[in-house]
């Protein structure tokens, strides 16, 4: 943790050095996934109810989906260069180092422009708290960190997956990002609008609806079995596979030639 | 002690023509083909040795390079190093070895150099004192005094070297692998490169395998010298046993106030006089006859002489006569 620190505090230093680019990134990104919460807005503007959801229960799961992504967005995405690393031999470097090549990767990229979205995100989340019409009892409040918590995890399986897929290709792929980007778009809605198939999908799968749909059927409503609650838990196992997954690809590895 | 048994490694590499058809057509059927990268590699260093590792490109150095510092995994062979299987216990391994990749960087571009040092003392967990003592020698030893508090884009690429050879040694590492180390140099920083090695080497014990393209870095640096070509080690040996197999010919220079005439041993050719009563005499020598320090007996017996020279062939001309022979 330590080490992740000095990172931290060196790839601050090292944007300071450009000032005006890392303010107008900043900008660009603020503005960037705002409009997203605009179409949403707009929308409900005009009708007032998607599939029986409401404007402020869509807003919940569009703040938990982003702030979860933005979180790892900010820590974790140093996978989504991993093709770069790869190909101009930054890879190399980090596997002549004695410590774990997965926590190497997410400290080398720290992308710390995208603050702004997490910035966002707690605004929004601040915003759908109160009105999405759930009473905030402490176990709620936790099922709530849980959601964040594992969707972060999530993301993040998600982003190494994507990167693993270069060990084998050395190029990246742009698949992954259906379900990393694309999540965060229709993530604004409960997963369960897009029909049963999608959502089976992303349960069993994809376990994006494990830390959104299901847990916020128990906040929204308290009739419903408990173990909807654990759901987050549950999308933990996806580190298995991805785990898995990255050290074969390590395995694989062939470096490109000097 | 570095044990490397049967290495071999292929590489799948796709080709086509050029071309937009093709490269369409590429998309559907590819075309393969399996290189050896390393064919049944085996050689042994004992500790504390200085090894060049040469051979033209594309004939496998890199690559092992690469398996020695657990960044492959070979398909097939044995290689231990002080104990232990690089790719399997890859963190307890590069703890102890040290890798300076001529070609790519491994300090923070826009930072000073002592930033991406105390990070590196992070990464390794290398306790205060064993770092502030190889700090301290190693800023005298390759005169960072000065730079370490540029950012590495403000240095010169000699300084840069000096850097990145630094912080791969900071953690007092007991095998260094220098890839391409004085590529781009001038000549006064491939000295100072050079002499550092040489000092490292002799001060501390280090066990240093170096490839290089630059001869004169062979030649000034590695005792032995292991040539690889298309994925196999072909020869494996002293610098001076290359030498004497390949070119028994020796030419020795003098010049003298008076000539003389003289009767020459068998092996040993006059081939050029210049001057009208004295100048200079170069003489050739077969060293399988007339070994050289033989021959500069008899002539200093017969000839005033006030200056000498032994030329041998030249690395370069060494290291392209061994690949003809190989065919590589």
């Amino acid at each position: 943790m330590r080490l992740y620190f000095h990172y931290l505090s060196l790839h601050i230093r090292e944007r300071m050095e450009y000032k005006k680019s890392f303010l107008l990134n900043l900008m660009g990104q603020f503005l960037g996934s705002f409009s997203a919460f605009l179409v949403i807005w707009f929308m409900f503007a005009r009708f007032h109810s998607v599939k029986g959801f409401t404007f402020s229960q869509v807003l919940l799961s569009f703040s938990v989906v982003l702030m979860a992504f933005s979180l790892s967005e900010c820590f974790f995405r140093g996978f989504d260069t991993f093709s770069t690393m790869i190909g101009n031999g930054e890879f190399d470097r980090i596997l002549v180092r004695p410590r774990n090549t997965v926590f190497l990767v997410i400290c080398s990229k720290l992308q710390l422009d995208r603050l702004s979205r997490m910035l966002q995100a707690a605004v929004m989340l601040g915003y759908a708290l109160p009105r999405c019409g759930v009473e905030w009892t402490l176990p709620r409040i936790g099922v709530l960190v849980m959601m964040i918590g594992c969707g972060m995890a999530v993301f993040c399986c998600l982003f190494i997956c994507g990167a693993t897929l270069c060990f084998f290709t050395i190029e990246s792929i742009e698949v992954i990002n259906i379900f990393t980007d694309g999540a965060r778009e229709f993530g604004a809605y409960p997963f369960a609008v897009y029909g049963k198939g999608i959502l089976r999908l992303l349960t069993f799968v994809v376990p994006l609806a494990c830390f959104q749909y299901w847990p916020m059927m128990w906040l929204i409503d308290p009739e419903s079995p408990v173990f909807y609650a654990f759901c987050p838990i549950f999308s933990l196992l996806f580190i298995i596979p991805v785990s898995l997954l990255w050290k074969l690809g390590v395995k694989k590895y062939c470096s490109t030639g000097s | 002690m570095i044990e490397v048994e049967h290495l071999c490694k292929t590489f799948t590499v796709s080709r086509r023509d050029a071309g937009i058809r093709q490269a369409v057509s590429a998309l559907f059927r590819r075309e393969t083909e399996k290189i050896r990268a390393l064919d049944d590699v085996s050689f042994r260093i004992e500790p504390g040795e200085m090894v060049g590792y040469i051979g033209p490109n594309g004939a496998g150095k890199s690559s092992t390079i690469k398996v020695m510092s657990g960044i492959l995994t070979p398909d097939s062979g044995v290689c231990r190093i002080n104990g232990l299987v690089p790719w399997k216990q890859r963190k307890e391994h590069v703890r102890r070895i040290g890798v300076v990749f001529g070609q790519r960087s491994q300090l923070w571009w826009d930072i000073p150099v002592i930033d991406s040092f105390m990070l590196l003392k992070d990464i390794y967990r290398t306790p205060d004192a064993v770092f502030h003592k190889n700090l301290s020698q190693l800023t005298e030893m390759l005169s960072l005094q000065e730079i370490l508090r540029t950012p590495a884009r403000q240095l010169s690429l000699g300084q840069r070297m000096r850097c990145e050879i630094a912080a791969s040694l900071l953690h007092e590492p007991a095998v260094l692998f220098l890839d391409e180390p004085t590529i781009g140099l001038d000549a006064a920083s491939k000295l100072a490169v050079r002499d550092f090695i040489c000092q490292l080497n002799r001060e501390k014990g280090t066990t240093i395998i170096l490839t290089t393209h630059d001869m004169q870095d062979i030649e000034a640096l590695a005792g032995r010298i292991i040539l690889i070509g298309k994925g196999k080690i072909l020869m494996d040996g002293d610098i001076e046993d290359f030498r004497r197999q390949l070119s028994p010919v020796r030419t020795v220079t003098v010049s003298v106030r008076k000539f003389a005439d003289m009767v020459l041993p068998d092996g040993v050719q006059l081939v050029q006089k210049q001057g009208e009563t004295g100048g200079r005499m170069i003489f050739t020598t077969d060293t399988g006859k007339v070994a050289v320090p033989q021959l500069i007996g008899l002539l200093s017996e017969k000839l005033e002489m006030y200056d000498l020279s032994v030329e041998n062939v030249s690395m370069d001309a060494l290291v392209l006569s061994l690949y003809r022979k190989y065919q590589i």
